[in-house]
């Protein structure tokens, strides 16, 4: 036996699937939303986009360079905080602060914190959420100057969720069919159910992400604006339930952010729980909160409760009285 | 019906089709034949042959070093050369006895015994003195194994051939070529337990097996063939006994304690062997397969021929071939070196051109939750190996971290390839230790 062999401990085989994979996937998900948006709200929007993966990519970089760490850019994790910053920012928001957003989410939510698979809070929202408190006015500015077509009514800028805030519900707003298509305000990749739908069924194809905290999410929160319409007299009302599904950032936050790995319980009896608070807290913000939207804020803020709801829900092992 | 099964799991790629279709030949060795004194769980066995005796083929050479233990035979007839430390598969050094093939293959007389004219009793002592033991791998001594406290609560003996380490066909070769022998083990079985069933529990990516043994067990009463889903881990032996039976046991239960009896197909012919022919067991069927070999094959192979010998009778390692597994690619052992002999355990030598985990790039964990939703064992695995790096014995523990079976599930479905099933491993090994100081 001239030959040298390898010698490792069990199992000898691996499946296919990597971190950078599934990134990569996400991404790829991640494109429907993204094209539409660009139809929606014109090139400014596509240039805010591109501005906010390549800065992030660049700040991950960065930080590896200047702190002697290995080169993570290439697992597509950057790309991927990057693209959800993006398409979570208003159409016509200047070019510097998606800039500034990539920053605070690569460098100070993430790195800081031991980079990637140890941030407590997902990076995009935080990043958002941190443009959203410093920058109000700029982050809710959702006027249209130029676009493809897509968009209508783009001059007053207002969301379906922000006008119904403020003005109360009106009888047909919003025509339904709008909602699910997408021609609506929003920010750039929040409006169009249908295509944030064809990314989810990519990555439940792919089996990046399982129902069990989008649909928990979606249904909980479902139930809440359907218990609060019949309880604050107003009568249930379908169109005042999918303004609240499909006009704001439920869909994409529910499909792409809630089901972020990293800041969600590895538990499977935790993930349920947390997407039922996760459907709970958005409908408070929303519904009783002072701003129109809810869902980064419930986001961020669950993120904190995962190791409290992993410590509760650890699974109770095979033979040992729990039912299989 | 649903397919019997149980939650998690992986599906590995099956790699069966090299090997399956080529028939069991029978392999003489060459060389000098080694036999290690422990070949099962327990206590190794005692030396009752010294350097310069001749021996038959059949005779017991070594007995049994105490109740948890059993005996060894030669299988081949010739002179003890010595009893010396040899290396084994699994890389460590044992105790062996040594025997220079004499090439007659003169063997002592077996006592056949029909099964109506023995006591329990006498069945057990036959399966203990033919040195029979779990031959899928563990080793467990089988006469200990058929002697629970209770018998009379026994109420199924699960025969397992579900053979769901992928690449591996011994166990299908068996069922296809001499199904009627499992049929008269299970027989033998049925007798020391008067009120069980006997299932057969066949992975249903082997119809040609369920159906030949179907068609053998259809008018015996207290026998079924159970149909499982193909799925890794359904072979080991707690998913097997939840498939089947809907019930669970933990790491310190037996399965006895559940009313249930598990052995592998080949230990089942090898009881019918033992018990009914007075035969010891002295072969065993040995797959040599995978992409680094140049034939895949099926051999009948006597225990201790060194597994170099199978390998030259394959048509010799491809040049460049990376791996050398006892067992199977989940649970089998890398091997560093060739002259090792094949034991009462051995199943199969897997030979891989490219070696996945030393080509893998080990990144951060992030949290997916794949190792959850695979483990049979209903453990947080990513967790527990964490708590293993750390060194923190007492939260691995409370995490249930001696759950873990060790079936690798967790390690091959990770996309940050963290050798998560090796550092569970190490840990239990510590765990175990400290618990024996105590």
């Amino acid at each position: 036996m001239e030959q040298m062999l390898n010698v490792s401990s069990n199992p000898h085989v691996r499946d296919k699937m990597t971190t950078s994979r599934i990134m990569q996937l996400v991404a790829l998900a991640l494109l429907p939303t993204t094209l539409f948006g660009v139809w929606n709200f014109g090139l400014h929007a596509l240039l805010v986009v591109l501005v906010s993966v390549a800065s992030s990519v660049a700040f991950e970089w960065l930080y590896d360079y200047l702190m002697h760490k290995p080169n993570t850019v290439t697992d597509f994790s950057a790309v991927v905080t990057g693209l959800l910053l993006g398409l979570n920012m208003p159409p016509q928001i200047p070019l510097w602060m998606p800039v500034l957003g990539s920053g605070f989410a690569i460098i100070i939510v993430k790195q800081l914190f031991g980079g990637l698979g140890q941030n407590f809070m997902n990076p995009a929202l935080a990043g958002r959420c941190f443009l959203m408190i410093s920058f109000a006015g700029k982050m809710t500015d959702f006027s249209v100057k130029k676009n493809f077509g897509g968009v209508i009514d783009a001059v007053t800028g207002a969301t379906p969720l922000a006008a119904l805030k403020a003005q109360g519900f009106a009888e047909g707003s919003v025509p339904v069919q709008n909602l699910f298509l997408g021609n609506i305000q929003g920010t750039i990749g929040e409006t169009s159910a249908i295509a944030i739908l064809i990314g989810a069924v990519i990555l439940l194809g792919f089996k990046i992400i399982d129902l069990k905290v989008p649909l928990t999410y979606i249904c909980s929160f479902a139930v809440f604006v359907i218990l609060y319409m019949l309880f604050s007299g107003m009568g249930f009302d379908v169109n005042y339930l999918f303004s609240h599904l499909f006009g704001g950032g439920l869909m994409l936050g529910a499909w792409f952010m809630a089901t972020d790995y990293v800041t969600t319980p590895i538990t499977p009896r935790g993930q349920l729980f947390y997407g039922c608070i996760l459907g709970i807290l958005t409908a408070v913000f929303r519904l009783f909160g002072g701003s129109a939207e809810g869902v980064s804020y419930a986001i961020i803020f669950c993120n904190l409760l995962v190791p409290v709801i992993e410590r509760l829900t650890r699974p109770t092992a095979f033979g040992k009285g729990g039912k299989a | 019906m649903g397919l019997l099964t149980f939650k998690g799991g992986v599906h590995p790629y099956d790699g069966k089709e090299l090997s399956k279709n080529y028939p069991v030949e029978k392999y003489l060795p060459q060389g000098e034949m080694v036999y290690p004194l422990s070949q099962h769980i327990g206590a190794p066995a005692v030396p009752v042959v010294g350097k310069g005796d001749r021996v038959l083929a059949g005779q017991k050479i070594a007995d049994a070093g105490g109740f948890v233990s059993a005996p060894i035979h030669a299988s081949v007839s010739g002179i003890v050369k010595g009893i010396e430390s040899r290396l084994n598969a699994t890389g460590s050094m044992v105790n062996s006895i040594i025997i220079e093939n004499d090439q007659q293959y003169e063997s002592v007389e077996y006592i056949p015994a029909p099964l109506e004219s023995l006591t329990k009793e006498q069945i057990l002592a036959r399966i203990r003195d033919g040195g029979v033991v779990g031959m899928g791998g563990a080793g467990f001594p089988t006469h200990v194994k058929l002697a629970p406290k209770d018998p009379d609560k026994i109420e199924y003996v699960l025969v397992n051939g579900a053979e769901c380490e992928p690449y591996l066909t011994s166990d299908y070769r068996r069922m296809l070529e001499e199904p009627e022998k499992i049929v008269e083990g299970l027989r033998v079985m049925l007798t020391i337990f008067d009120h069980a069933k006997g299932y057969i529990c066949i992975e249903d990516n082997k119809p040609d097996c369920i159906a030949k043994l179907k068609e053998l067990v259809k008018d015996i009463p207290r026998m079924e063939v159970k149909e499982m889903m193909t799925k890794y881990p359904q072979g080991g032996e707690r998913t097997l006994i939840y498939a089947a039976t809907g019930r669970e046991i933990n790491s310190s239960m037996l399965p006895a304690d559940v009313g249930c009896v598990v052995d592998n197909v080949d230990t089942v012919v090898a009881i019918y062997q033992a018990v009914i022919l007075g035969m010891p067991v002295m072969s065993r069927i040995v797959t040599v397969t995978g992409d680094g070999i140049q034939n895949p094959k099926n051999f009948t192979v006597l225990c201790g021929t060194c597994m170099e010998e199978l390998l030259t009778a394959s048509g010799g390692l491809k040049t460049g071939t990376a791996k050398v597994i006892s067992g199977g690619p989940m649970m089998g052992f890398a091997m560093y070196q060739l002259n090792v002999p094949c034991t009462k355990t051995t199943s199969a030598f897997l030979c891989l051109e490219k070696d996945p985990v030393s080509q893998a790039h080990q990144t951060a964990c992030i949290n997916c939750g794949r190792c959850v939703s695979v483990c049979p064992g209903h453990v947080l695995p990513a967790r527990l190996a964490t708590f293993a790096e750390h060194g923190n014995m007492e939260a691995f523990q409370k995490f249930d971290g001696m759950e873990c079976c060790e079936c690798g599930c967790c390690s091959y479905v990770c996309p940050a390839k963290r050798p998560l099933t090796q550092s569970i491993k190490s840990m239990r090994k510590m765990v175990l230790a400290s618990r024996r100081k105590k």
